[in-house]
């Protein structure tokens, strides 16, 4: 029951906090809104007993991209901060789009039947994790450091001023 | 009502969809390419819910789901970052925000 | 070193191809250099190529009845197995030897002529080429391979007649030359396709083996095969200048005269002597087709003889006397004797190289002047250049015991042999071959006469062109004129009656069974008495000047005329170009402009770039559109998926085939 409603609070907390971000005009305040939304997930995490996951998820898109896309709206702003969000003409079709899509995953999830287990989950979930990454997936844990090196390289060549000729 | 509040897999799953398809309509509506792009990580962050909810009810004793979402996160950072680092460029080219002005790609 | 020679007679054409590709790539720029190597390659080659004849006839009949194949696949599919490589016998080994030796003294021969020319490299890269094409031609052992280097010979010919390009007339005689032998070509091909769908196989040894039998191995009839030969025949009739394709020949002098010694003497027209020599068991299958072949090379013989008579040009009279003798080839092909042919060809090859070299001496001497009656007592201008012409002349008029002599002799014996006159004669067409053997006998009084009518006015009374002052030739030129000389003395005494197995060039070349050489007396003394008869008659006109020529010309104007205008060939080939030709392909031309073009063609176009312009708004450029799109695709295919069965053909497509 505890459960239930703790379930139901932040679903509505994570699902408004996005709806608002969509909806508001205000550049700052969608972003403010997609943190809201970003911890809300982490909350969702902790729901499901991936606390390792609610941690990072914290750190990465609550900490990092939030304060990555903040110093996209600083760079990119001009005129006023109230205008700065605000809907193309395809609004209502992405919006109805949006709903059908929504209505048909929701029937297909609940048409389905999963094979759901009746293990009990892992207490301790970091040190799982932990030995995944480094004997299983070791090779994509290498590839992904790789991956992170390279999108920090070539994001500092994108964004590095190009020299005009003289 | 044991269904509503006996909190499951179809929950979650739902939950995560919702997410998504709010994050899509973001994507497909908001004039500011930054917005697009918010849109576009909460889209990437609601598949970790699916990953993880997955994880949990159907093989919890397995961490796969947890180690994917892992990955996922590393993607969504590098993500970010190359694509900011691209609106950047373009912004710098054209001198404006609004993906509508990104036209290039057609006849 | 015949072994060698033997399993590695690749090289033979490969060196020359080689000296072509560089000079064409590295030495361009240095003349002295290009020739070099040209003359080194071909000198090689003659050399490999002598060392297998040496072996060749030392080993007698083991090449005549087997002939040596060294092949690999070129390409083979089903049905249908190509191969390229070399096949060594006799036959080949003797056109070897003539068309090496023959291009090693044309290149010794053309570092005097074009001295000084302006194309000097390209004059002997081009030779090169053209000597490795005939080669390869030469050893082909499948008719597709011959095909190839035939046409490569095409090719050839088209650049060295045009050389001077910068020459109308140069470049309008390699255009007809290449022109007129494309038009054989097609028959050739024709025949030749439908050689390997009837037999299956274009092996010349294996064709030999199935042709005679071919009611068994095929559904054809005698007529049906009788029209594959002569559809073969026509590109050996282009090639070889027989009527009615001969008109390229005589324009092919605008070529350098070495060239047209190469033409005529050793390597284009006589492969197509060549070719039917190859073949020739596929007409002496066929009465018919063989009686078409002697018929179309004694009337060729005969006719060219006559236009022969009233020419003004040294070359020009050359040239239609190697059309004439080309007949005599055909003549001695169709009265199914390959020895008298091939032999006819070695003979030939000699005299008429030897006489285009000297007639290209004379032109050098006379600054390219090229009319007859502007010469005059060049003998004591030109002692070397007059003796060996004189020989020259002799040889082709078949004088006793110069080359042409025996070769001339043995085609008036088989086709006298073919005839009724002889009484012996068991092949059908005897009528016919009697003719023909009267026609070959006049066209020996014929060539005797036009012959030494040019050599008289050439070379005996006085010079009556007065800015003229000739001189005897460089030595490079006149020691191959004194090789060639002695060619043509002695070349024929292969053929010396009496010579039995192991001896006679009969014996070596030959189809069928040996038959050794009698002394005909009745056709020497008349071949010898009619020759001796057109030298006299020559003589007495143009060196003693007892009758007038202009008189009897005067006498039989029309007949002259005729002559002169050589039958008015090229002007009918003309007026049906110019009035059918032309007048057919305007018409086809407005078809495929107004309805292929106009409707068809610019429809297509047109349909394209209207769709085009409509669905181009589809691509916004906006990639929320696209995404849009994309997700809207995603709605309709749920819904798809929903509302049909799923194990349905339809979904198995959408999914990409997964089930």
């Amino acid at each position: 029951m505890t459960f239930a409603v703790m379930f139901y609070v932040i679903a509505i907390i994570t699902l408004g906090s996005a709806l608002m971000m969509v909806t508001s005009t205000n550049i700052f305040h969608s972003a403010l809104l997609m943190l809201v939304s970003f911890l809300g997930i982490a909350a969702v995490f902790v729901l499901l007993q991936a606390d390792f996951l609610a941690a990072a998820q914290v750190l990465v898109y609550a900490g990092a991209i939030t304060v990555f896309v903040i110093f996209g709206i600083m760079f990119t702003m001009k005129g006023d901060a109230r205008k700065t969000n605000r809907f193309s003409k395809n609004a209502i079709p992405a919006a109805v789009l949006s709903l059908i899509l929504i209505v048909i995953n929701a029937a297909m999830v609940l048409k389905t039947q999963w094979p759901v287990s009746s293990h009990a989950p892992l207490e301790e979930t970091v040190s799982s994790v932990a030995e995944l990454m480094l004997t299983k997936y070791v090779v994509a844990f290498e590839v992904t450091a790789v991956l992170l090196l390279i999108a920090m390289i070539g994001a500092i060549v994108i964004v590095k001023e190009v020299k005009k000729p003289s | 009502m044991t269904a509503i509040m006996n909190i499951g897999l179809n929950h979650f799953l739902v939950l995560s969809g919702t997410l998504f398809f709010i994050g899509l309509f973001a994507v497909l509506s908001k004039k500011n390419v930054i917005a697009v792009l918010m849109g576009l990580e909460v889209m990437l962050s609601s598949v970790n819910i699916n990953l993880i909810a997955f994880n949990r009810y159907t093989s919890p004793e397995i961490l796969t789901g947890n180690v994917f979402a892992i990955f996922v996160i590393a993607l969504a950072a590098a993500e970010v970052a190359v694509g900011l680092a691209l609106i950047v460029a373009i912004y710098r080219q054209r001198k404006t925000a609004e993906v509508q002005d990104y036209d290039l790609l057609k006849w | 070193m015949f072994d060698i020679a033997l399993y590695h007679a690749w090289v033979i054409p490969l060196l020359p191809a080689m000296a072509f590709v560089i000079i064409t790539f590295f030495t361009k720029k240095m003349p002295k250099r290009s020739a070099g190597i040209s003359i080194t390659s071909i000198l090689i080659s003659f050399v490999l190529a002598l060392s297998l004849g040496i072996g060749v006839i030392g080993q007698g009949e083991r090449y005549l009845e087997h002939p040596l194949k060294v092949v690999v696949t070129w390409f083979s599919m089903n049905g249908l197995s190509i191969d390229v490589g070399t096949q060594i016998d006799t036959t080949s080994v003797m056109m070897l030897l003539v068309v090496t030796f023959i291009t090693s003294l044309v290149e010794i021969y053309s570092l005097g002529y074009m001295h000084g020319d302006t194309g000097f490299a390209r004059f002997f890269s081009y030779v090169s080429l053209f000597a490795a094409s005939m080669l390869g031609l030469v050893l082909s052992p499948n008719l597709l391979q011959m095909f190839v280097f035939w046409e490569l010979v095409g090719l050839c010919s088209y650049l060295l007649i045009g050389f001077w390009y910068h020459k109308k007339s140069a470049a309008e005689a390699s255009k007809k030359a290449f022109i007129t032998c494309r038009a054989g070509d097609f028959g050739l091909l024709l025949g030749i396709i439908l050689l390997q769908l009837n037999f299956g196989t274009l092996d010349l040894q294996q064709l030999s083996k199935v042709i005679p039998h071919f009611t068994e191995y095929t559904g054809l009839t005698a007529a049906g095969l009788t029209g594959i030969a002569i559809l073969l025949f026509l590109g050996p009739m282009a090639k070889s200048g027989q009527f009615p394709f001969h008109v390229w020949l005589p324009d092919a002098m605008e070529g350098p005269t070495p060239v047209s010694a190469l033409i005529h003497a050793a390597t284009m027209v006589v492969a197509g002597v060549y070719l039917v020599g190859r073949i020739l068991i596929l007409f002496v299958t066929l009465p018919s087709a063989l009686a078409f072949v002697a018929f179309i090379g004694g009337f060729t013989a005969l006719f060219s003889a006559c236009i022969a008579i009233t020419q003004t040009e040294m070359k020009k009279i050359l040239a239609y006397s190697t059309v004439s003798q080309l007949g005599y080839m055909m003549l001695a092909l169709g009265a199914s004797s390959l020895s008298a042919g091939m032999f006819h060809l070695m003979t030939h090859a000699f005299f008429k190289a030897l006489m285009f070299l000297g007639a290209g001496s004379v032109l050098h001497a006379m600054h390219d002047e090229a009319n007859i009656w502007k010469y005059g007592g060049l003998k004591k201008y030109m002692p070397v250049t007059y003796w060996t012409f004189l020989i020259g002349c002799l040889a082709i008029s078949g004088i006793f015991p110069f080359a042409g002599f025996f070769s001339k002799d043995l085609i008036l014996e088989v086709t006298y042999a073919a005839s009724s006159l002889s009484g012996q004669a068991t092949g059908s067409f005897q009528g016919l071959y009697s003719l023909l053997f009267i026609m070959a006998a006049l066209t020996a009084f014929m060539t005797a006469f036009y012959m030494f009518r040019m050599f008289f006015i050439c070379f005996h009374g006085e010079l009556r062109s007065h800015d003229a002052h000739p001189h005897e030739a460089p030595k490079v030129m006149t020691v191959p004129l004194i090789i060639l000389g002695i060619f043509s003395f002695i070349g024929g005494w292969g053929g010396w009656p009496g010579l039995g197995e192991g001896q006679a060039f009969g014996y070596f070349v030959r189809v069928g069974n040996f038959h050794e050489i009698e002394a005909n007396w009745f056709l020497i003394i008349l071949s010898t008495g009619l020759a001796l008869f057109g030298i006299g008659l020559a003589a007495i006109f143009y060196c003693k000047k007892t009758y007038s020529a202009e008189a009897v010309a005067r006498k039989f104007p029309e007949l002259y005329k005729i002559s002169f205008h050589k039958f008015y060939i090229d002007e009918f080939y003309l007026w049906v170009i110019r009035h059918i030709v032309d007048k057919l392909g305007w018409l086809l031309w407005k078809f495929d402009y107004l309805f292929v073009d106009g409707i068809i063609v610019d429809g297509c176009g047109k349909a394209a770039q209207w769709s085009g312009s409509v669905m181009r708004r589809v691509q916004t450029g906006q990639l929320q559109h696209y995404a849009f799109v994309f997700f809207l695709a995603i709605v309709l295919i749920v819904l798809f998926l929903s509302l049909t069965d799923f194990n349905s053909i339809h979904v198995g497509l959408l999914l990409g085939g997964v089930k």
